[in-house]
């Protein structure tokens, strides 16, 4: 089945690499920030580097957000990654000012608490799964996968839940709500667990 | 609790992995995308490639680093030559997560501080290569190792953690390719005294090595780079040891 891959376009970051992971899978994605793109998607997927702060100016200045919030609520897939999942939180925190996100899944981007760690959670660490998922198929409970950040997704709700991890604290590392996942992990980085977790998700899409 | 991680540091000019002693005569040592293409096999945890002639060119090697990245799904850092908001820019667009940047902190202060604002202390390694001179200063070099700052290693330092680094590679001259050990008593030092990570690089032969060093100080991060091209050990081998010692290591 041929499937419409957008991977956002928010000029931030390594994006090439989840190009080749999706790539790797059989499949195609196409890097745009374009309405029309968007709207004619069935998988979008939200890249993640850099600060929460600029990266919701970026889509604000391009006039996506409310497409974005449309595409959320039609069934459309979704896959945040690091920062792309914390966009979809209600609000961040990041660079000491409150701003909003996209609010697709509730919960907010808070910095991780600093008392015995040094920040970034950098490096690989496991992912420990609280609940059954397609998106897991053929991954073993606590695989290690690749970190790079230092907020974390505080979810409003722990049905949102499907693993979580620890650095300090136990935080969020895959969430989801119905059609939206956010891992707060690179699966474009965690050798072949991360680039299976992608064809799993992308893959969702035929049940549907 | 961190996991300990083996990084292999490949040496390259234009397609070639090279290899040095003291950072210097710098030898080929193989084609660069062979020698990628066995560390993605061995899957290991994370890769530094660093151009060892880019300073000497006028404009980084982009398609260079595009194909090997290709190859790589896997955590990769890039250095050497790096100057510009525009390098780091389109290194990341090249397919790498992190840069290391050396020379230009001492060069130009302001851009390294400009850069860890704009793309985040996680994206930018800073590198600093030191070497002792008369047999007790540490002074800190730049140019892949042929200009000496003339600035002692724990003052220059303390600039370093005035820009609220991610990751510091710390890199011994005099240890770089000998295969004499980590300078641990040094590395000992600076974890004492600053706050930043790091990974330290330079000496290692043998997997005792890596262990006498993460046993001794609570580093979390070794670069690798002869031990790999002139010796049995593989990163794999490194990390079977450690296990067996109790550390916790990628499964």
């Amino acid at each position: 089945m041929k499937k419409n891959i957008v991977l956002l376009d928010i000029k931030m970051g390594n994006v090439d690499s989840i190009i080749k992971a999706v790539e790797y899978n059989g499949y195609k994605c196409k890097l745009s920030n374009s309405r029309k793109d968007l709207e004619k998607s069935d998988i979008i997927i939200l890249p993640g580097q850099g600060a929460f702060d600029s990266a919701m100016k970026n889509i604000r200045n391009l006039k996506i957000e409310q497409t974005l919030i449309e595409k959320s609520k039609d069934k459309t897939l979704f896959l945040g990654i690091c920062l792309g999942m914390h966009l979809m939180a209600d609000f961040g925190y990041e660079n000491n000012k409150k701003t909003r996100g996209l609010g697709l899944i509730n919960g907010e981007v808070k910095i991780l608490p600093k008392k015995k760690i040094k920040i970034p959670h950098l490096g690989w660490n496991e992912v420990k799964f609280k609940k059954k998922d397609k998106i897991l198929m053929d991954i073993s409970n606590k695989k290690d996968f690749y970190f790079l950040h230092s907020y974390y997704f505080d979810l409003k709700y722990k049905k949102n839940l499907i693993a979580t991890s620890n650095y300090g604290i136990n935080f969020p590392s895959i969430i989801k709500d119905k059609n939206i996942y956010g891992v707060q992990f690179h699966p474009e980085k965690s050798l072949w667990a991360g680039v299976n977790l992608i064809k799993n998700f992308i893959e969702l899409s035929e049940k549907n | 609790m961190k996991k300990i991680r083996i990084i292999p540091t490949i040496l390259y000019d234009s397609n070639s992995a090279v290899k040095g002693k003291n950072f210097n005569s710098w030898r080929k040592i193989g084609s660069l995308k062979q020698i990628i293409k066995l560390y993605s096999l061995r899957e290991v945890d994370e890769l530094i490639f660093l151009d060892v002639a880019a300073n000497s060119k006028k404009n980084l090697e982009y398609k260079i680093i595009d194909d090997f990245a290709d190859d790589c799904f896997m955590p990769i850092t890039a250095g050497g030559g790096i100057k510009t908001m525009k390098n780091i820019e389109l290194l990341l667009k090249s397919g790498v997560d992190r840069v290391s940047i050396n020379s230009a902190i001492y060069n130009n202060y302001n851009f390294v501080k400009e850069a860890i604002n704009y793309f985040g202390s996680q994206c930018i390694v800073l590198s600093v290569d030191y070497k002792i001179i008369n047999n007790k200063k540490k002074n800190v070099f730049i140019n892949s190792g042929r200009h000496d700052t003339k600035i002692e290693l724990n003052d220059y330092l303390k600039k370093i953690e005035d820009l609220q680094p991610g990751e510091v590679l710390i890199n011994s001259i005099d240890r770089d390719g000998t295969m004499m050990g980590y300078d641990i008593e040094t590395l000992k030092k600076i974890e004492k005294k600053f706050k930043f990570q790091i990974i330290a690089s330079g000496g290692a032969k043998s997997e005792k090595d890596v262990y006498n060093l993460i046993n001794q100080t609570s580093i979390k991060a070794v670069s690798c780079s002869s031990i790999f091209q002139f010796t049995e050990i593989t990163p794999l081998k490194i990390k079977e040891f450690l296990l067996k010692k109790g550390y916790r290591l990628r499964n």
